[in-house]
């Protein structure tokens, strides 16, 4: 972990997609930076450039120019099998569907991330995840024995169990009824600030965005301030 | 992640498609079973042509009359094989490499008893006939020199001739029996040597030579003509030289010019090699035939792949964002084919054992002994070349899955 007060630097990123013909400018030169600790929400409508800037962030995905800094390591120039390490290791996925293999337990679901890294204790690590999101009686349930509001927490405990220097969450609570998101919204905050792990959080969701410390929007490509 | 992890998370989604990894296998299965059972049989036939042709004696040169040998068509009237023939190619002179020389009468008969009959092949022969084709006696005696010389009414029955017409091949020396209806004394009954293909060596009897030319062919009293002469080689490697001997010797004899011989003669060697190039192919043809089915068999699991890369795109999305390089996925996308295709593998030999072993027994039911022999280089190729279809066709595919892009893939629905 790097000692900069910054987790995120973002510097004039841009992204140029080729549809056929088409170059569709997805990010047109975004800048911002994102505090370690800080709660950060993402908005904007669909077609903003939201989703696109949300993968780079989460290295899923490369910019086309600009300069991206997580945790100390610049993302550029990296290959396919680097930027997987980097996302081993710095970044945890919440999705919107969950996205849980549905074959195996909540135990190995949350062990999974663990297998791509190097280290050991798998077991023991994925269980104490498993316990500070309150599934501790629910390790050895298959997915579909789950309600939705306990998969999504199966996805928060297998985001968070490597201790990644930031968290993605893309629409966490949009698949969940409003009880049930209200909880995964509070678990998430909790985490936050029980380790002080960074927490981005894409939304549609005012009453989500209202809950944190600060709202990126994105519209065409571009940001509008906050 | 480790070897055995990847081998593990493979294993847990094959077993999560129990029916569709089945029928998968069931492909490499039929493929492997049906090379390894082929060429057992293939192999068993082989070796069960050999044996009968080796059973017919050793080192044996078959002369028999007519011109349609080499280049022979200058033979107008081809003088006949004789008994003096067979006589003179036994000379320790001219013929060093000859060791025995018998001539054969071949005919059919009808052999009975009190009503009770049966066709068989006579053979009217010589002494040394017992020696030169391995006849070995159940009891009594073969032929002998005196039956030959005396035209003696007597006769030794072959195993299958005697069991037809007594029931039993023991107790029978001294009875009559009838051949075309002349009485026969039976002086020894033959050791049964089996057979198959090329004529029973069971279903014939032995008379001498000079009682089957002129009591059962009514050929005359004055004729010597006889079918065949059957010429065993002192060793062999002397059976060329042999040949060469009883050639010139015949040539003198029978006065021909080079290229114009009225007489053929037929080298068990060649008869070995032309059967066992035929059964050769034959094997080879019934192997290609298997390794179709295995192909296909392969083609099955490139498909079920790619259906399985396709339903798990989003998984395969997802295990990519979670920190999997390209490698995890391509190795965990190859291990499933190549268990697919090693688990058919097994499963396919112990499916060749049975099948060979049905093969085996319908053989000997319709009395062609057909031992298939499972050998353990088919069973190393068979394995061999099924693990190797596994990875060709699960290469593609894995390439498939691992060149997914994460975004894409987990957008994927």
């Amino acid at each position: 972990m790097s000692d900069s007060e910054y987790v995120i630097e973002a510097e004039n990123l841009t992204k140029v997609y080729q549809m056929g013909e088409m170059e569709v400018q997805a990010l047109r030169g975004v800048s911002f930076k994102i505090k370690r600790g800080e709660i950060v929400s993402i908005m904007g409508p669909s077609g903003s450039g939201k989703s696109t800037l949300m993968n780079i962030l989460g290295c899923l995905d490369v910019p086309t120019s600009g300069n991206y800094t997580l945790d100390g390591e610049s993302v550029e120039n990296l290959s396919d099998d680097e930027l997987s390490d980097i996302r081993n290791q710095k970044v945890g996925f919440v999705f919107q569907s969950f996205q849980l293999l549905p074959r195996t337990t909540a135990l190995n679901n949350v062990i999974l991330p663990l297998r791509y890294a190097s280290g050991d204790h798998y077991r023991q690590k994925a269980l104490a995840a498993l316990e500070a999101v309150g599934l501790q009686d629910r390790v050895d349930h298959r997915p579909n024995e789950l309600s939705g509001g306990q998969q999504q927490r199966v996805a928060i405990a297998r985001a968070m169990v490597t201790q990644p220097a930031i968290i993605m969450a893309d629409e966490p609570t949009g698949n969940l009824d409003s009880k049930s998101g209200a909880e995964i919204m509070n678990l998430l905050l909790e985490l936050n600030k029980k380790s002080g792990t960074t927490l981005i959080i894409v939304t549609h969701s005012p009453e989500v965005a209202a809950q944190t410390q600060r709202v990126i929007h994105v519209r065409d490509g571009l940001l509008v301030e906050e | 992640m480790s070897l055995l992890q990847h081998f593990l998370e493979s294993l847990e989604s094959l077993t999560a498609n129990k029916l569709r990894s089945a029928l998968t296998i069931l492909g490499i299965v039929i493929g492997v079973a049906s090379v390894i059972s082929m060429l057992a049989i293939g192999q068993g036939a082989t070796a069960a042509v050999n044996q009968q042709i080796q059973s017919i004696g050793s080192n044996l040169l078959f002369v028999s009359s007519g011109g349609f040998g080499q280049g022979g068509g200058g033979a107008v009237a081809p003088k006949p094989l004789t008994l003096q023939d067979a006589q003179a190619l036994v000379d320790p002179a001219n013929a060093p490499d000859v060791s025995a020389a018998v001539g054969v009468v071949n005919s059919r008969g009808t052999i009975s008893i009190n009503g009770t009959s049966t066709s068989a092949s006579v053979v009217g022969t010589t002494a040394d006939y017992a020696t030169v084709r391995n006849l070995n006696l159940q009891e009594g005696q073969f032929i002998t020199t005196s039956d030959v010389s005396g035209n003696s009414a007597v006769v030794v029955l072959g195993s299958g001739v005697a069991t037809t017409l007594f029931g039993e091949t023991t107790g029978l020396v001294g009875q009559e029996v009838k051949i075309n209806n002349q009485p026969f004394r039976i002086e020894g009954v033959l050791q049964s040597v089996g057979g198959g293909s090329l004529g029973s060596q069971d279903n014939q009897v032995i008379v001498p030579l000079t009682t089957a030319q002129q009591r059962l062919e009514n050929r005359g009293s004055s004729s010597t003509r006889i079918d065949q002469i059957i010429v065993q080689a002192s060793s062999a490697d002397g059976v060329t030289a042999a040949q060469e001997e009883v050639t010139n010797i015949l040539r003198t004899r029978h006065n021909t010019r080079i290229g114009t011989d009225d007489f053929n003669i037929l080298n068990q060697q060649q008869i070995l090699s032309t059967a066992t190039s035929v059964t050769g192919t034959l094997t080879l043809l019934l192997g290609g035939i298997g390794a179709i089915s295995l192909v296909v068999g392969g083609i099955g699991i490139m498909n079920i792949m790619l259906v399985s890369v396709t339903e798990r795109t989003r998984e395969i999305g997802l295990r990519k964002a979670l920190g999997a390089h390209k490698s995890d996925i391509w190795l965990q996308f190859l291990l499933e084919s190549s268990i697919l295709s090693l688990v058919g593998g097994l499963i396919g030999v112990a499916v060749a054992a049975g099948v060979s072993k049905v093969i085996a027994n319908i053989a000997a039911a319709s009395s062609t002994a057909i031992n298939p022999v499972i050998g353990l280089n088919s069973v190393l190729l068979a394995c061999l070349f099924s693990a190797a279809v596994g990875v060709f066709f699960g290469i593609y595919p894995a390439n498939q899955a691992s060149s997914l892009e994460p975004v894409e893939a987990l957008r994927y629905e």
